[in-house]
């Protein structure tokens, strides 16, 4: 006799024999607050050393605990890492949401759940598999209060066994996950983990299709998430300013420079910090310090989301005008502060574009990985400090707050740059300057420190209402021509910021274009449009703003141009109208994905192929 | 016979320099405003002080009192910021750049109404700084609004009678934790030079709040900042002598007379008995003074508070001691090991 309750799978899964292999997503569903975490990030990295693509994403709500979370894990022999809109593989742990959950699958897919919340009434055509995780607990966890979180590893015992996952490898992740310092959890998990595996033997028959099989593409791969890899790179790109008010999806960013400036930047002689790290009250006192901090020479940092960005635009401006550098990371997520705070969106392209009152232009970095958030951050630094004004690094909650694979980082062998700045001795040899007198043809002045040694250091910092010498001016022709060199500025920085990253298929008369996270789901829509339509297309991925000359070249070799970009409104597509002509804006056209969730590739797919009337 | 005469050989301080190196561009302020008797005063006290004036650094706000900034030390740096978050430009600067001297001059408007949040975290912070308010009770900028210092039942030009309770600056400072608490009156020259020289000397955060009259907007009858009504009201704590470390202190006090606070620098705030016995170290009796004062509207002036004991801001995150701002790229890149170890840890 068995304890199987496997229902009788229908039609469309009644294919046995066919095996789905390293191309699958797997969602767990939980409650937060249960520990989940650990299991979920356990079961991604055993897939990760197995040598397979993957990536991960936690969909996760704005509470502490006891509200729904769903994780998804992609294995992808192709190397697609976006969200896969289809989930094929459900962990049924939340009994609030699993009817829903369970509803939500394809035809085919498989369902790990809790026996007793009988899921395999539901349906009659997904391969079932229930566990007893409250009877299988107890002899592994003796005290009852840490059950809540070990429980969660039984599950990952289920699945490496239904998806053929190395136990090894399982263990492996698990002590890695835990640490030297906590082997005692670990052991206790990992008899979870055996004790959920030799359950699925002894009383689970596989009938899905998914599973794992070994492949060599992650080699000498890291797994990071984008905060902490924007973080890296601040601390490598010599910050020595950093301050920022808590806000999701950015507070983990800094809480890992915090961590990363202790390990690494203390004075090797007498234990000093060679930083200064400030919680401000909030994100106008932030931003404040950071331009008080640029203004005065350090590489100053500054973090938040979309609402800390409305709160700092009336500061950003004035370092616009008065010409101090510092850097700006907006980890995007849906807004206003009590709209979805925990869901990702590129939903401040075009307001951060332009932040701030009168004419403001400001640029923007749009990393893709964690690698870019990281060599990003080193050239973002530079780029404010050679061009003395605020830059953003625009990433979002997809990058900042799940983990990726990743190369590891390149060390930055670039010296830093640290622009146009007059010491005590360039004084001396120059007689004087005028901070703002564009002496070099770039629209940049020099400038000098505050506390610079000399009778001729000082100028007077305020807004827009000054000559070239710093001096206050009312004068029309005086704010003009100070406008005017600050266009020019920004002019000159199209040649500075990073090329986009460009494909051309010569046969093809459509493009897409895009920034950011969207990239992962482009790309594999772009291979979906060319197996399931024939359709061919280039592709540009833009790495920065202000847009390069590329662009126009861009959209001019093709019919028409898909601007892909997640946000309801076309904010990126609004921001090349800005500027482009009427006949290049005639070939653009829209594809937006809004829902909170990071954009997939069928979503994309879906509206270009609407759209080309295929 | 004519002769020619000998200039007489220019006054210097001990760095050698004029006090024309430290005065600042003609004043667009009006004429009589308290906030130019102010800027006087700066230039005075840090030219006696022999500060390096390239050592000091401006920050403002918006207003009036925010424009002033012009008016002193032109050979500092000066940063004119955003209405009411002087403090977050001043304290990014100071942690780039110790060295910096760093002086805030602000409004009643600037720092009680738009700015309270900013002013109230300067305080926690206990930055070293000089933060120096020109009080005048009104917005002279925007032609004569109350601000949130006006006392209750003030009256403006237009006859509108303020309802609502003053802030009471130093009453805050005192609490939220500034180490330097004054307050003075613009035309009182003797104690304002005293208590910015004592303010210059001290290591942690100074607030001065200086009753500034504005002769536009908030100098009649019915004004409680005016210049008839404060000259009336004001009740000074005590006398004040500064006696700066780099001359020698030899004045015998009698017992009992005095009390003497040694700043930072070395140098004395000495200070001799008025009517009542005071001690600037008790933070509670300063509290009760200010209430004392508001109950009876009296203006009490004077160093309401000196703590020279509480560690800064600079002190409490334990930073290397020079500028951040210049450290070499050695000193801020960690090494390409440093990078290898943490990309192993994430394999």
């Amino acid at each position: 006799m068995s304890t199987l309750q496997i229902s009788p799978a229908g039609e469309s899964t009644g294919n046995a024999g066919r095996q789905v292999i390293n191309d699958f997503s797997i969602q767990v569903a939980t409650v937060n607050g249960s520990g989940s975490q650990t299991a979920n990030n356990v079961l991604m990295r055993s897939i990760f050393q197995m040598g397979i693509p993957v990536s991960g994403k936690n969909m996760f709500p704005s509470n502490i605990a006891g509200l729904p979370t769903w994780f998804t894990i992609r294995a992808s022999r192709h190397g697609f890492i976006g969200r896969k809109k289809e989930v094929d593989f459900l962990v049924a742990m939340n009994g609030e949401t699993a009817i829903e959950d369970v509803a939500g699958l394809a035809s085919g897919a498989a369902c790990v759940y809790d026996e007793p919340l009988k899921l395999n009434e539901q349906r009659d055509d997904l391969h079932f598999y229930p566990v007893p995780f409250d009877k299988l607990v107890g002899p592994v966890c003796p005290q009852p209060k840490l059950r809540k979180l070990v429980r969660n590893m039984i599950y990952d015992g289920v699945v490496a066994y239904l998806l053929d996952i190395d136990m090894e490898e399982m263990r492996k992740a698990l002590f890695k996950q835990f640490g030297p310092k906590k082997i005692k959890a670990a052991e206790l998990n990992s008899g979870a983990l055996v004790a959920g595996y030799d359950y699925a033997a002894q009383n689970l028959s596989k009938t899905d299709p998914f599973r794992v099989e070994r492949m060599n593409e992650t080699a000498g791969k890291i797994i990071i998430d984008g905060n902490s890899a924007s973080a890296l790179g601040c601390v490598f790109a010599g910050v020595t300013v950093a301050t920022w008010y808590p806000i999701t999806p950015s507070s983990s960013m800094m809480e890992a420079v915090i961590e990363y400036m202790r390990r690494f930047r203390r004075d090797p002689e007498t234990g000093k910090a060679t930083y200064a790290i400030i919680q401000a009250e909030d994100e106008l006192a932030s931003v404040g310090m950071a331009l008080g901090a640029g203004w005065a020479g350090a590489r100053s940092l500054t973090a938040t989301a979309g609402p800390g960005i409305s709160l700092m635009s009336e500061f950003v401006g004035l370092g616009y005008y008065a010409e101090a550098p510092c850097v700006i990371f907006d980890v995007q997520r849906v807004g206003p502060s009590t709209g979805l705070p925990t869901r990702t969106m590129q939903g401040d392209i075009l307001s951060t574009a332009l932040l701030s009152h009168g004419d403001t232009q400001h640029p923007l970095y749009f990393p893709r990985c964690p690698e870019e958030c990281f060599s990003m951050a080193c050239e973002a630094f530079d780029l404010a400090e050679r061009f003395q004004t605020p830059v953003f690094v625009m990433t979002d909650l997809d990058l900042g707050m799940n983990n990726w694979m990743a190369d590891p980082f390149t060390y930055p062998e670039k010296p830093l740059d640290r622009g146009k700045v007059l010491t005590a001795d360039d004084l001396e040899r120059l007689g004087g300057f005028e901070r703002y007198r564009d002496v070099d043809g770039d629209g940049v002045g020099y400038r000098t420190l505050p506390a610079t040694r000399h009778p001729g250091a000082a100028y007077f910092t305020r807004g827009s209402g000054h000559n070239a010498k710093a001096q206050y001016s009312e004068r029309e022709d005086d704010y003009v021509n100070n406008v005017d060199r600050l266009k020019h500025k920004f002019e000159t920085m199209r040649k500075f910021v990073p090329a986009p990253e460009i494909e051309l298929d010569p046969e093809a008369a459509a493009g897409l274009i895009c920034v950011g996270t969207t990239h992962q789901a482009a790309q594999e829509s772009r291979w979906q449009l060319r197996q399931e339509y024939n359709l061919r297309t280039s592709y540009m991925r833009l790495l920065a703003y202000p847009f390069r000359h590329e662009l126009v070249e861009f959209i001019r070799r093709h019919e028409q141009v898909y601007i892909v970009e997640q946000n309801r409104d076309g904010q990126l597509l609004a921001l090349m109208r800005l500027e482009l002509d009427p006949g290049d804006i005639a070939r653009l056209r829209s594809v937006r994905y809004y829902g909170g969730l990071p954009i997939d590739a069928r979503t994309i797919t879906d509206s270009i192929v609407a759209q080309e009337g295929l | 016979m004519s002769t020619t005469a000998t200039p007489p050989p220019k006054k210097v301080n001990r760095l050698g320099l004029e006090v024309l190196s430290y005065k600042g561009s003609k004043t667009t302020l009006c004429a009589g405003c308290g906030h130019n008797a102010i800027s006087e005063r700066l230039v005075e006290c840090f030219y006696e002080m022999n500060i390096e004036p390239w050592m000091v650094s401006k920050f403002s706000g918006i207003g009036c009192s925010s424009k002033s900034p012009a008016y002193f030390l032109n050979l500092a740096h000066g940063f004119n910021g955003v209405h009411g978050r002087m403090p977050a430009l001043a304290t990014g600067a100071v942690l780039a750049n110790r060295n910096i001297i760093g002086l805030g001059v602000t409004g009643d408007g600037d720092t009680a109404s738009i700015g309270i949040g900013q002013f109230m975290h300067l305080l926690r912070r206990n930055l070293p700084f000089i933060y120096v308010i020109e009080d005048n009770g009104v917005y002279g900028l925007t032609k004569g609004q109350f601000s949130a210092t006006a006392d209750l039942g003030s009256k403006l030009k237009t006859g509108v009678i303020n309802d609502l309770p003053p802030f009471d600056c130093c009453a805050l400072a005192l609490e939220w934790g500034a180490t330097f608490v004054a307050r003075s009156f613009s035309g009182d020259k003797r104690q304002l030079v005293a208590i910015l020289k004592a303010a210059i000397a001290h290591n942690g955060l100074a607030i001065i709040d200086v009753i500034s009259p504005c002769t536009t907007f908030n100098d009649h009858e019915g004004s409680t900042k005016s210049y008839s009504y404060i000259k009336e009201h004001d009740e000074p704590l005590h006398e004040l002598d500064f006696v700066p470390h780099f001359e020698d202190i030899q004045v015998e006090i009698p017992e009992g007379s005095s009390h003497d606070v040694r700043m930072h620098d070395g140098s004395l705030l000495r200070i001799k008995k008025l009517g009542r016995d005071y001690d600037p170290t008790d933070k509670m009796s300063a509290l009760r003074v200010l209430h004392e004062a508001a109950e009876a509207g009296e203006v009490v002036t004077g160093v309401l508070y000196v703590n020279t004991q509480k560690p800064t801001l600079l002190d409490m995150i334990n930073m290397v001691d020079e500028p951040l701002a210049t450290l070499p790229t050695e000193r801020v890149r960690p090494s390409r090991e440093a990078l290898e170890t943490v990309m192993e840890e994430l394999r």
